[in-house]
């Protein structure tokens, strides 16, 4: 290990049941080094982070840390506090219901000689802190009073104050406005020079290029490279995070061309969900496919799931052929024929104890409303129907859906909506964690779906797949629609137009 | 910057509890005033009866502040008075010997409960209800009959149980021979006092206290800034059935005697009285002082009952439970207008 | 070894397994246990006895797998509400205040649905407050838990109101003529209602989905908090006839002991029928015969001379055993003792 290296980590692996999220990864931090840390969703950012400190345990590999001896294993974050490693993660981790001073303090809070808590002196210091990074609270109040944005900085402070080596920031910037953005890049400026390492994951590549020395790119696991700031322009970062190699782009164009009617199907004015996604428009023709893209956390989920009534729309209004529709929960959109596949498999699509059978027709079901079963016999035609069709790779139809694989679970969430015959399908990330075959499968039956009349909106992080489909994308950047592309797209023209400026 | 207003809906929950209590209190005043209703013995009578229910309240609230529940409270205290009186009044045993027993068990007790929801994360209602029923079919084991205490029995804790700490005789008024009555107090309203300055100091000014608040607060982030909360949520139920073992002991010197009927429904009002005195079902928030003027509403319903003497008993139950579900749904009002505000 | 897993995987198993535990002891300590006769015509012996008194818990148990299904939490009001729905009835047919009467207010059967729907109402409220206030289930019921007997206790005028009316003792005792226990077929009409309720409509998928994952549920259009309302309604609704059971067998409405401790039975026999009480799939079938189980080991409790106050103590430490051994927690612990154990026999293997 070298003189200025803080941490480094070599042929990080680790598998969780039937994914392996890490293989072979690698990361090295230096002193004093704003070092970003780039991928799609699902590389494995996340994931090396916590196996760093402590909150998985990583099944192979060497982790170093400068002043410890030897391999390190950390089996908890209290471990890795005590060799002086803080983390900041993207969900604010803190209590709401303590005082902002309590909030910095819990855990190592200033005692009385008697050994109760010394509330002057701790209010005194948390007011030093604050004040310090210039922001403006009154430390004795509950910290659910303070803006997302302070409670971050909250966070920050608490991790700054604990005289750590080794700071990561996972994602903090999401809930800042650019003011406080500034404010936080100043801290770190500040901490660099004192000779902290800063690893810093986000998704906003301006960020990256306004604080950052070095960038380590991840991708499905894996370690793509690690390269000074200057050697590497915004759009070769897209084109590395998105594991295309720059220079054999060839241009493919859409296999087949889809005999989109002028009819339009639904048409969406200025819909909006507070915090998520602002206001928006957006129309599809009948038999068109749509692709929204953007990075992630740009807000392109959150579109579609405003317009399914996943998330209900504070503003704006809906039409459907025509017709204004009125959608305050999923049911209602299903009603009208729309259907949705979210891209959270997990949360919001698998009830993994229930049979194959049961996933399948359970959106049918609702549609039909309760006292309407489908009957015992239908379902299981439908059932087999569908694991036929969509070749779903099942034990039987009863076996629960939590022991299929991740694809074939997809499959089966595809089907369940496929059997209620939608006119409007969105596909959140539905080609997400699945194999290259079935991949194309997927693809195949998207336009397969356009050209029997459906409409379909196509969401993925692989800009080929919808390339091949789409024939039009809309452009998400920080929650907000900032175009269309239309036309003669080319993988080059749609990572531009997700990168923005160059500056 | 705007200003942060400190009063929060927590806050103006307390206020309401404050507000209820006067107003019941003065209520009670106007109506049954010929029944001696503003002496000021009749407040500290509320206080008399309810020792017990006071610390045990103390003890609810913080199992409730990690986001837990302990209904097993009321069969504890049953089994409690049934050990003190079977002890003294059939086996003819000393008393201190049975307190500290009563003690131990408390801490054992609690220490089970707290093992199986701490660590092996069962849900605490599961747990505390088999406790419930365990203490209250214990007290049918040790006894099926009702036991008095008399003073042949056990001259000590009769002394006790009857000693009086008089106030002031300013505080007294005048009967109607011309006599001076000085209003008096028992020593189980100085142990249920000491008690709830005891446990409002840990939850202000020790470590172990506020970390009741961090777990009740987010659990996650508890664990992510490094505490034990585990081993916090074991604590908050030793400390529950430690003073519900206090309570215990208070509730008995108040009635002398023990039955397998006893204390029946006392988990709901030590639940009721935490709640009403603006601790959260979801825990993180909350305080002794609002859980101690939760009790004396509680009491006050009984005491307007009772002084009634027209209504049935169960009327007070229903009372309680009702003004239960009132601040139930209030913090929910409250919790649903915060989230829309912060969104 | 195969087979005995496989057996020991149904989800059956534990109940039946139970069961037989139980029934077993008592023929060895008792072989009379199983001796049924025929006495003044009607069918007469402990097992009966145990299918009789089994009734209450059992229909209890059917509307507590649902609340347990849907809302991973119980409704510990059950006991209260049929104490409430008791007094309701014997209130409507006595007339208020009456404490005793051979002549009926209202004719019996408005005054049966009457109980019937107090229990049906009472399942509103904890519906309301579980599914729309997003209330703690158990914290929820806890309310009438407390307030449904004291609500009993003003409707009867605070005292004990005897139907001294031939027919309403039909009920919880025996129809003139007919040798099998009314309450049976009580327990089985309900059974049966529930689950046609369950096959022909799409509930049971509902409730399942909407246990399991109710976020996904959502999703997929289904509309969960409604769901988990009709569920707490069926659990009071079925609360509801067990009171009027237990008020038919002591023709009287006893406030403060009817359905006293049953809350314990009925989360009990949906523990033993092998119905997670984390909510998610549920079993009817396991939950019935977990209710009769109970009772039997009620009945020889019993026998053995242990009296109702103190059979919670047992009943307790079981319902303790089974959520320890469902628990997560405890599972992943014994997985991993079994794992290092393995891994030392394996070690213990080379080294030989």
């Amino acid at each position: 290990m070298e003189q200025n290296e803080l941490i480094v980590m070599r042929d990080i692996v680790k598998v969780f049941p039937g994914v392996v999220a890490l293989d072979h990864a690698q990361l090295t931090l230096h002193k004093g080094e704003i070092h970003a840390l780039m991928g799609e969703n699902g590389a494995g950012k996340s994931t090396i982070i916590k196996c760093l400190t402590g909150v998985y345990e990583r099944d192979a590999g060497e982790v170093y840390v400068q002043g410890v001896e030897g391999n390190v294993y950390n089996h908890s974050t209290e471990d890795a506090q005590r060799i002086g490693i803080a983390t900041v993660y993207q969900e604010v981790n803190l209590c709401p219901n303590l005082s902002v001073a309590e909030n910095l303090f819990i855990g190592r809070e200033p005692v009385t000689r008697l050994g109760t808590i010394d509330w002057r002196s701790m209010n005194k210091k948390a007011k030093e802190i604050m004040d310090g990074l210039g922001i403006k609270v009154d430390v004795t109040v509950a910290l659910e009073n303070y803006s997302l944005a302070i409670q971050q900085m909250i966070a920050i402070a608490r991790a700054v104050d604990m005289d750590c080596k080794v700071l990561i920031l996972d994602e903090p910037t999401s809930s800042l406005d650019d003011h406080e953005v500034e404010k936080l890049f100043d801290v770190m400026r500040d901490l660099k020079k004192k000779g902290v390492g800063i690893i810093f994951v986000t998704h906003f590549l301006e960020q990256v290029y306004a604080v950052c020395d070095r960038i380590t790119v991840m991708r499905n696991g894996g370690f793509v490279g690690d390269y000074s700031i200057s050697e590497l322009p915004r759009v070769k970062l897209v084109a590395a995070m998105l594991g295309k190699d720059f220079d054999d782009l060839a241009s493919i164009k859409p296999e087949g061309d889809a005999n989109i009617s002028p009819e339009i199907m639904l048409k969406a004015e200025g819909l909006s969900h507070k915090g998520t996604v602002k206001p928006f428009d957006f129309e599809i023709h009948k038999g068109e496919v749509v692709g929204v893209t953007g990075l992630l956390g740009s807000g392109r989920s959150e579109m579609v799931r405003c317009i399914y009534g996943a998330d209900r729309a504070q503003t704006g209004k809906e039409y459907m052929n025509g017709k204004e529709i009125n959608i305050k929960a999923p049911i209602d959109a299903i009603k009208k024929g729309m259907a949705y596949l979210p891209d959270d498999r997990k949360a919001d699509g698998c009830i993994g104890e229930l049979s194959v059978r049961d996933n399948i027709i359970l959106a049918l079901q609702a549609r039909n409303g309760m006292f309407k079963k489908v009957s015992r016999a239908k379902q299981i035609e439908i059932a087999d129907k569908f694991i036929d069709m969509l070749q779903i790779k099942t034990a039987s139809r009863e076996t629960p859906l939590s022991q299929l694989s991740g694809g074939n679970q997809q499959k089966v969430i595809l089907a369940r909506w496929l059997c209620t015959h939608p006119d409007f399908l969105i596909l959140d990330e539905p080609t997400r964690g699945i194999d290259i075959g079935t991949k194309t499968e997927f693809q195949k039956l998207i336009l397969q779906f356009a050209k029997e009349g459906m409409s379909v909106v196509f969401i993925s992080s692989e800009i080929e797949e919808m390339l091949r489909t789409c024939t039009r994308m809309c452009v998400m950047r920080d929650g907000e629609k900032v175009g269309e592309i239309e036309g003669d797209m080319t993988q080059e023209s749609v990572m531009s137009a997700i990168a923005g400026g160059e500056k | 910057m705007k200003k942060i207003n400190k009063f929060s809906g927590n806050t103006v929950l307390l206020l309401i509890t404050i507000v209820l209590f006067v107003a019941m209190y003065a209520v009670g005043c106007v109506i049954y005033s010929a029944k001696g209703f503003t002496h000021v013995q009749t407040f500290l009578n509320l206080l008399i009866t309810n020792a017990g229910l006071i610390c045990v309240a103390c003890g609810m609230t913080c199992v409730m502040l990690t986001g837990g529940i302990d209904i097993s409270v009321g069969s504890l205290i049953a089994m409690d008075c049934m050990i003190l009186a079977y002890g003294m009044g059939v086996k003819g045993w000393p008393c201190i010997p049975l307190i500290i027993l009563i003690l131990v068990i408390g801490l054992v007790f609690g220490a089970v409960q707290g093992y199986l929801i701490g660590y092996l994360k069962i849900q605490p209602f599961i747990i505390t209800m088999a406790g419930m029923f365990f203490a209250r079919g214990m007290t049918a084991v040790i006894c099926t009959d009702q036991i008095s205490i008399t003073q042949d029995m056990n001259p000590m804790f009769y002394k006790w149980a009857n000693a009086k700490i008089n106030l002031p005789g300013f505080l007294g008024y005048v009967n109607k021979k011309g006599k001076t009555v000085v209003p008096f107090i028992r020593p189980t309203v100085v142990i249920a006092l000491l008690v709830v300055a005891i446990i409002f100091f840990i939850l202000k000014y020790t470590k172990f206290g506020r970390n009741l608040y961090a777990v009740g607060g987010n659990q996650q982030s508890a664990t992510m800034m490094g505490l034990n909360v585990k081993a916090t949520k074991m604590k908050a139920y030793i400390l529950s059935s430690f003073l519900c073992s206090i309570g215990g002991i208070c509730y008995c010197l108040n009635t002398m005697s023990g039955s397998v009927q006893q204390a029946l429904g006392f988990e709901m009002n030590a639940i009721a009285s935490s709640v009403i005195g603006g601790t959260l079902l979801t825990g993180g928030v909350g305080n002794v002082i609002g859980s101690l003027f939760g009790v004396l509403i509680n009491g006050t319903i009984s005491t307007l009952v009772t002084t009634n003497g027209k209504l049935l008993s169960s009327w007070s139950n229903i009372m309680t439970a009702a003004l239960l579900c009132f601040f139930i749904i209030l913090q929910s009002l409250f919790a649903y207008f915060k989230n829309r505000n912060n969104r | 070894m195969d087979t005995i897993k496989k057996i020991t995987k149904q989800q059956l198993f534990l109940p039946f397994f139970c069961l037989l535990l139980v029934l077993l002891i008592n023929l060895i300590k008792s072989p009379t246990f199983f001796n049924i006769g025929i006495q003044n015509g009607v069918l007469y012996g402990r097992l009966i006895d145990v299918l009789n008194r089994g009734s209450e818990i059992a229909i209890l148990a059917v509307g507590q797998t649902l609340v347990v299904a849907v809302s991973a939490g119980t409704d510990i009001s059950v006991g209260s509400v049929m104490s409430l729905s008791a007094c309701g009835t014997c209130m409507m047919l006595a007339g208020y205040g009456v404490n005793s009467t051979t002549q009926l207010a209202v004719p019996m059967g408005i005054g049966i649905l009457f109980g019937i729907l107090l229990g049906g109402v009472c399942g509103c409220i904890n519906g309301a407050l579980v599914a729309k206030l997003k209330i703690q289930p158990m914290v929820a019921t806890l309310i009438l838990f407390t307030a449904a007997r004291a609500i009993g206790l003003l409707l009867c005028n605070n005292q004990i109101t005897y139907i001294r009316y031939e027919p309403y003792k039909y009920l919880g005792n025996f129809i003139p003529g007919c040798p099998i226990p009314t309450a049976i077929f009580v327990t089985i009409a309900v059974i049966i209602v529930v689950s046609i309720f369950l096959r022909k409509t799409a509930l049971g998928l509902y409730i399942q989905s909407a246990g399991i994952n109710s976020r996904a549920a959502r999703i997929s259009g289904i509309n969960s908090a409604l769901i988990c309302f009709v569920c707490y309604v069926i659990c009071g609704l079925c609360a509801g006839i067990a009171g009027m059971v237990a008020s038919s067998r002591i023709y009287s409405a006893d406030s403060n002991n009817i359905g006293l401790n049953y809350e314990l039975d009925a989360i009990l026999a949906v523990a033993l029928g092998g119905n997670s009480l984390g909510g998610g799939k549920f079993n009817l079938a396991g939950a019935v015969v977990g209710a009769y189980t109970i009772q039997a080991i009620t009945t020889t409790l019993l026998a053995m001379g242990v009296s109702t106050d103190q059979a919670p103590v047992i009943k307790a430490i079981i319902v303790v055993i089974i959520v320890v051994v469902q628990a997560p927690t405890f599972k992943e612990w014994l997985s991993n003792s079994e794992a290092k154990r393995r891994a030392l026999a394996a070690e213990g293997g080379q080294k030989a």
